[in-house]
């Protein structure tokens, strides 16, 4: 096999040349797909659309389902939703998948929560797995070392049924971070910081990987939140090599292989990286040590800054913005170019999302927030990413630390980080968010979103306007 | 899926960048389980006055008489970012678009639309301005996608498409089906790759 490949690979060239089934007439790949997750808001309909055609699912065991957009979060959940129609999501994905032998996850399950959350949990993700999920976040699943990424339901339904895809292979984009992240600087930021530097379609049609000594030093859950965010990028997916980090993570995990199996895939798995003088079409480096708290200011990704620099003005960036979608963004959010961010009051603050809702989020989040309390007039939500995480934070005692300091605590799923009909924070309400998205009403109708991290969010709870978290130590 | 060779049309020009599959179809708008009835739903946010209303806003390019009825679409750059949502082409589909014409698009709304019979259709920024004040003008555009290009009037751009979605645009194939003529050579993969990672198949 080596022989074959003399030419230097990357890893993500070398994962999709193991999973090309065959070359269509077109010169398109047919490409294996291992994992094939669902949620009930797009995983649903796919399901459906599967039973109208009279087709098969050809690999139960293989696709996995979860509850995670359209139900509720609100203790005492049901299948009742806040959203006047939620209930057809859940009923549908819970038949489709009891219909085809899938594993659901479902409301009242211990493994329930979002899906880029418990697919690492359950060790349902893999090193080397191509892995794919009709949710434009499935990118956050490269940071295990897979070829992890996001397709709509159609190509769910065409995965369902062949587990495969017939798709183009991505370019190849690196992005090395070298240094170290300052204190109080996290992996939310480092990916803020990527998009407002290399833009919202800055990595379109690219595969990213992440390289670098700032990379290798994140955990687990710090690298899911940087690769989560490489969709802002248009990316068509991120990866991060394999290492012992990677390995200590998964081993033990329900679907991962254990015993004699466990070391023949870890044999493998320490294989997976691209080989030293492999080309990438693009390349970005990055100094850690550049990195600030950032904050979003506008509505895209792509309009961050470290949240000490005022709002900047149309003619400092070079985002592809024209003066029009400019001048929008700042009308939308009632700021002007020069705000000093930090002066902004917010209205409410949630702490949740496939970006940042694991454990390790909560813990730095509740670290500011001990001993402390939101600022009067501030709704503030955590909503913890699984009810693994929830029931995990609920031993630590993290809950009651978010309930004193007037969090309300949340059962598992995607909640706000979208308006989806039914709960929405108003209309011109500012809220800071541990979210990925600050597009227009994204968080409801008119809302105003600056995105941040879980310590920036929990900060400015506390100030009642947006604030540095490097301000907030422990509390004597 | 209905072929798609070539398309003559007035085009809507909306030059925002980054439009969003939010912006498209609010997920307020996707109330069923289903890939139709939601062309009311489209822009909902920016074509209504109210949340959830369906009074038009006669300031939204969609909503003036002259542009109804129109198949092409002309959007900013990486439109249809965001959200994978699959509603969101349904829905400009179900409203009448056969293409949409930008200087470039997310990689998943793009295949999206390559599955919907709509065809995504990349061109310069400098191109896709003129095409947009042509549009502005009411002048008809034509897209080729046999001979991958656009033209309208005495000028014509070429653009690039892959072989795959060009086919499948053409042709107005069902993927699955055609994957489906594959089906020994996905069970012989899987039967050689169960050997070399087994813990793969569960």
């Amino acid at each position: 096999m080596t022989a074959r490949h003399a030419l230097p690979r990357t890893l993500a060239v070398r994962l999709w040349d193991e999973h090309i089934v065959g070359t269509l007439d077109s010169g398109t790949d047919l490409v294996a797909i291992d994992r094939l997750l669902l949620h009930e808001r797009t995983g649903g309909v796919a399901l459906k659309s599967l039973d109208a055609a009279g087709r098969q699912v050809l690999a139960p065991a293989q696709v996995f389902a979860t509850m995670d957009h359209i139900v509720d979060t609100f203790p005492g959940r049901s299948d009742d939703t806040l959203m006047p129609t939620g209930k057809a999501f859940l009923e549908a994905t819970r038949d489709g998948a009891r219909r085809h032998g899938i594993t659901l996850f479902d409301l009242h399950d211990p493994r329930q929560g979002i899906v880029h959350v418990i697919s690492p949990e359950q060790g349902i993700v893999l090193p080397g797995l191509t892995l794919i999920c009709p949710d434009s976040h499935t990118c956050t699943q490269g940071a295990f070392g897979a070829l992890a990424w996001g397709i709509g339901s159609t190509e769910a339904e065409h995965a369902l049924a062949t587990m495969t895809l017939r798709i183009s292979r991505p370019r190849d984009m690196r992005i090395t971070v070298d240094g170290a992240l300052a204190p109080g600087v996290t992996a939310k930021d480092l990916a803020l910081h990527i998009v407002a530097r290399i833009g919202s379609a800055g990595a379109a049609g690219h595969l990213v990987e992440f390289a670098g000594s700032a990379v290798r030093a994140l955990d687990m859950e710090a690298r899911a939140t940087l690769c989560n965010m490489a969709t802002e990028l248009a990316a068509f997916g991120a990866i991060i090599a394999p290492d012992e980090t990677t390995l200590a993570y998964l081993k033990g995990r329900p679907y991962a292989p254990a015993g004699a199996l466990w070391d023949r895939a870890a044999d493998i798995w320490r294989t997976l990286r691209s080989d030293a003088d492999a080309v990438f079409a693009a390349e970005h480096r990055i100094d850690a040590a550049e990195v600030g708290p950032m904050v979003s200011w506008g509505t895209s990704p792509q309009h961050a800054v470290p949240l000490d620099r005022p709002v900047p003005a149309f003619e400092a960036l070079d985002n592809g913005d024209s003066r029009d979608a400019y001048d929008r963004a700042i009308a939308y959010m009632g700021i002007a170019p020069g705000t000093d961010l930090r002066t902004l009051p917010i209205d409410a603050a949630f702490i949740g999302s496939c970006t940042n809702s694991r454990i390790s989020d909560l813990r730095r989040a509740a670290a500011i927030l001990a001993g402390r309390h939101v600022a009067p007039g501030v709704k503030a939500i955590c909503v913890p990413g699984s009810t693994q995480v929830k029931a995990a934070a609920e031993r630590e005692g993290l809950d009651a630390i978010f309930r004193a300091a007037g969090f309300e605590w949340r059962e598992a799923g995607c909640s706000m980080c979208f308006f989806a009909g039914g709960e929405s924070f108003g209309p011109q309400q500012r809220v800071i968010s541990s979210t990925n998205r600050n597009f227009e009403s994204r968080q409801g109708p008119n809302t105003r979103t600056h995105l941040a991290s879980p310590e920036t969010v929990a900060a400015s709870a506390i100030a009642g306007h947006i604030a540095d978290p490097r301000h907030f130590g422990p509390l004597p | 899926m209905i072929p798609l060779v070539s398309l003559t049309d007035i085009a809507v020009p909306l030059l925002r960048e980054n439009i969003d599959t939010d912006a498209i179809i609010p997920s307020r708008e996707m109330k069923t389980v289903s890939k139709t009835g939601l062309a009311d739903g489209l822009f909902a946010g920016w074509r209504y006055r109210t949340l959830g209303g369906r009074d038009p806003d006669p300031d939204f390019v969609l909503n003036q008489p002259r542009f109804q009825g129109a198949q092409i679409l002309i959007g900013g750059q990486n439109f249809g970012c965001g959200s994978s949502r699959e509603h969101a082409i349904w829905a400009l589909a179900e409203y009448g678009f056969r293409a949409i014409i930008a200087p470039s698009f997310s990689p998943i709304f793009r295949a999206n639309c390559v599955r919907n019979g709509v065809a995504p259709i990349v061109l310069a920024q400098d191109a896709v301005e003129a095409l947009a004040t042509l549009a502005e003008r009411g002048d008809p555009i034509t897209i080729d996608i046999a001979a991958r290009s656009v033209s309208a009037g005495s000028a014509s751009w070429p653009f690039a498409i892959d072989d795959e979605s060009r086919m499948m645009l053409m042709e107005g194939l069902d993927a699955i089906e055609l994957t489906l003529k594959r089906r020994a050579d996905i069970e012989a993969f899987r039967a050689s790759d169960a050997g070399r990672r087994p813990w793969v198949y569960l």
